[in-house]
């Protein structure tokens, strides 16, 4: 596992590509994770809503997010990890995740680094936009 | 429309089980190849006492075991096709392994409206613990409702 504890400000130590977003892949994170939104696997129900077709779980594309940091970054040294959902993600999108770290800091006493962390789309569309505290 | 009279509610408390089975498929789904996440070998040459969650999975433990896992909006009579994920965090204190039962305890912490009414932004905190009592995280969501026009 590459370790991201020595990064320094400004260095990339996230970086991951995934797959385009299928229908398949909304229906099987819809049991996955338990959210069963219909809006997301139901073309009918999106429609009513306003939507021109289902469209991806934020929660999907964060989950990647936090692999992505999580291949960089040991999992038990995330002190708190948060995004906003900037844009909805539609289907067939393949996402790209980065993330630098911006500041070393203390949190609670302990050595920390700060990683921004955005995930964007083919078009380079930022979609996510998230931060990380992780211990160094 | 969901006003500030909301904030303080709270919900049905959740618990859930980390299952092995539901993790690998959660790990399947996500393309999640990383072995500490599927071999508890691998989790314990990491310190950990079996495999951990992945950082967002504390969110779909709470919604797959809850009776009723959008009880928030029905409670506070929101529709389901009018609400976006607008914002999401997550606090961890000790790490969550297989084999815990963890207990989602949920409530409104803040109601704001924006764009002249057109959203409501609602902030749902969640506290986790254990079975024995130890605090294991804090998660932060923070719901966008699409308000209908007035007419």
């Amino acid at each position: 596992m590459t370790q991201a504890t020595n990064g320094s400000v400004g260095d990339r130590v996230v970086h991951k590509a995934f797959p385009p977003i299928t229908r398949h892949t909304l229906a099987l994170y819809c049991g996955a994770s338990g959210d069963h939104n219909p809006i997301h696997v139901d073309l009918d129900f999106a429609r009513d809503a306003g939507f021109p077709d289902v469209f991806t779980h934020g929660m999907l594309v964060m989950a990647y997010l936090g692999q992505a940091l999580t291949d960089a970054v040991r999992p038990q040294d995330i002190r708190a990890f948060s995004t906003r959902f900037a844009a909805i993600t539609q289907l067939g999108a393949q996402l790209t995740c980065e993330g630098h770290v911006t500041e070393l800091v203390d949190r609670d006493g302990e050595p920390c680094m700060k990683i921004a962390l955005v995930a964007r789309d083919e078009a380079g569309e930022a979609k996510l936009l998230g931060e990380a505290i992780v211990a160094r | 429309m969901v006003d500030r009279s909301a904030i303080g509610r709270s919900f049905t408390p959740v618990t859930a089980q980390v299952e092995p089975g539901r993790l690998r498929y959660f790990c399947e789904t996500i393309g999640e190849k990383n072995p500490i996440y599927r071999d508890a070998q691998a989790a314990r040459a990491e310190g950990y006492s079996a495999i951990p969650v992945p950082p967002t999975y504390l969110f779909c433990l709470e919604m797959m075991d809850a009776e009723n896992p959008f009880e928030f909006l029905t409670e506070l009579g929101i529709d389901l096709a009018r609400v976006l994920h607008g914002e999401q965090g997550f606090t961890y204190h000790i790490p969550a392994v297989v084999g815990d039962t963890l207990t989602f305890r949920s409530r409104v912490t803040d109601v704001t409206d924006k764009k002249g009414g057109a959203m409501t932004l609602i902030v749902v905190v969640t506290e986790v613990t254990r079975q024995d009592g130890a605090h294991i995280a804090d998660t932060t969501r923070t719901i966008v409702v699409r308000n209908p026009k007035a007419a």
